[in-house]
């Protein structure tokens, strides 16, 4: 009798090889995801009570491919009453595959993830399709996750797949001319799905942690099958070394606790350990870094320090400084303007701040104004600071974020008063 | 982001549209849902009745009251709630119901932030 948690993972490490098998040898990508679906539906409701199958992949398959021939046969006969030739099927198109007749054990999951992050659908759209053809997770789940209801999911994920559908994309791997912009979207819709689970602080907590278990194992899977990618790596690397702190980012009350003051021995270290080997192996091997290799080399450099003194700030302002080279963002500036605080004062940040305030994307947004705030803070003027916090409250969306810069500004506005 | 669509409009100038005129008007609504739902950016939908009925604390009682805006000849008509992209979509969907009013669109605040605000 296993238990249900292990049922849970098998069938989500089984989803994509299971969805590649029935794609590969029915095509139709959009009734052999539903077939798939209801395969591991049957699994998650069966193994339980009777057992996990000595080929739980044969056998999903086979339940999938019954599906599949139940609707090919449905198919046909509409076919059929509209007078259209039938010999477009593959001639064993309705022998369901018997445990040993599988396809071959190549992996697809690769394919799979560059289908489901295809540019003709919107990220929203590339993110739940990804997570549900290639995590292998539920329409409910993935629901539950984004604060939607189900009935709104079911249709951008059903919306998705019939946008592949009518695109004709083949299931094959991108043509190498177009390999490298495809796989920064699909790096790109990994890195979006951990966002997505590390930002919840309370609320429906476990639905929300569970993306970024999932992004991570994904993440883990692109890397099996890209070792050589340096940026494949360098976000499995962000990933980990980001994800350590979170034992560390909340109160048990849900507040945020900024990194400066999280209690570092809370910190995940083995997380920590293989994180910084992934990118220190990454960093050696590669001649041209990429985005997330930095980001990952800066959060390793945050990572090491056993204080918040000890952080090696020269080194943190270094690499923005490269990563604003490779990406230049107007997120990247800001954190480097912290950045060059922490080395040579408040005032040399601020003046980086000003240098910023022509730029429409950021000097409207909630985070500059609560940087401003921080380092007029740090530069001892408490009523200029205090302006800053508060205008970054009304501006944020994020409730833990508006009560933390809440409570900033009213930490000043006491010491003012007295 | 999540977004929520306000719909006001002027209860006075709807009766007074012809009837051809108020069909087309709701059927760009119906439109405008029917695509939403296609794409999976509708959350809800809701038409609000006329009837209005303000309510505030008296002396640590709820009392009905004549409510604040006697004067406003604008009424909330219904809301949407949706999903999308960016406030450019927002606006791009809202924007077709301002006809005979005009419509807010505010953000929706959720439980979610990275704590990294000091960067």
């Amino acid at each position: 009798m296993t238990t249900e948690p292990r049922v849970d993972d098998l069938l989500r490490e089984l989803a994509p090889q299971v969805l590649s098998a029935v794609v590969r040898r029915y095509g139709q990508f959009d009734a052999s995801e539903d077939a798939v679906q209801e395969a591991l539906l049957a699994g998650a409701t069966q193994w339980p009570n009777e057992g996990i199958p000595d080929n739980p992949r044969g056998w999903l398959i086979a339940v999938a491919s019954r599906r599949m021939t139940d609707h090919l046969r449905a198919d046909l006969a509409r076919q059929r009453r509209e007078a259209t030739a039938a010999a477009l099927l593959p001639p064993d198109a309705f022998n369901a595959p018997g445990p040993d007749d599988l396809a071959p054990e190549e992996d697809d999951t690769l394919t799979l993830l560059f289908l489901c992050c295809h540019p003709s659908l919107s990220p929203s759209s590339q993110l739940a399709l990804t997570l549900r053809a290639v995590g292998g997770l539920t329409t409910a789940e993935i629901a539950r996750a984004f604060f939607v209801p189900e009935s709104t999911m079911a249709q951008r994920i059903s919306r998705a797949k019939a946008t592949i559908r009518d695109s004709g994309a083949p299931f094959s791997l991108p043509p190498a001319s177009e390999r490298a912009e495809r796989l920064a979207v699909v790096l790109h819709v990994l890195y979006l799905v951990f966002n997505e689970g590390y930002t919840a602080s309370s609320g429906d907590e476990l639905a929300r942690t569970d993306l970024t278990t999932e992004a991570i194992r994904l993440a883990r899977d692109l890397h099996r099958l890209l070792p050589a990618d340096g940026e494949a790596t360098g976000l499995l690397a962000l990933m980990l070394l980001i994800d350590a702190r979170r034992p560390a980012r909340t109160l048990a009350d849900g507040s945020l606790v900024p990194l400066s003051e999280q209690d570092r021995s809370r910190w995940n270290r083995a997380q920590i350990d293989e994180g910084v080997a992934l990118i220190s192996r990454s960093l050696a091997e590669t001649s041209a870094l990429g985005a997330y290799q930095l980001q990952a080399a800066i959060a390793a450099v945050h990572d090491e320090a056993s204080t918040a003194d000890a952080t090696d700030w020269p080194e943190i302002v270094e690499l923005y400084g490269l990563l604003a080279a490779v990406a230049p963002n107007p997120m990247v500036s800001l954190n480097q303007a912290v950045a060059v605080a922490m080395v040579d004062g408040p005032a040399a940040g601020l003046a980086r701040l000003d240098d910023l305030t022509s730029d429409d994307r950021i000097a409207g947004s909630h985070r500059f104004e609560a940087v401003r705030g921080h380092l007029l803070e740090m530069a001892g003027d408490a009523a200029a600071a205090r302006r800053s916090y508060l205008a970054a409250a009304r501006k944020t969306t994020s409730l833990p974020e508006r009560r933390y810069l809440e409570s900033r500004a009213a930490r000043l506005g006491e010491s003012a008063a007295r | 982001m999540k977004y929520m669509v306000l719909i006001h409009s002027n209860p006075q100038l709807w009766e007074s549209l012809p009837k051809e005129e108020a069909d087309r008007v709701l059927n760009n609504h119906y439109k405008l849902i029917d695509e939403m739902k296609r794409t999976g950016e509708l959350i809800r939908v809701e038409g609000l009745g006329w009837d209005q009925t303000f309510v505030q604390l008296v002396n640590g009682v709820p009392a009905v009251t004549d409510g604040p805006y006697s004067e406003v000849k604008e009424h909330l008509a219904g809301l949407f709630q949706v999903d999308v992209e960016s406030i450019d979509r927002a606006i791009e969907v809202a924007g077709p119901l301002s006809e005979y009013g005009w419509v807010e669109i505010r953000p929706v605040m959720e439980d979610v932030g990275d704590g990294d605000v000091t960067g």
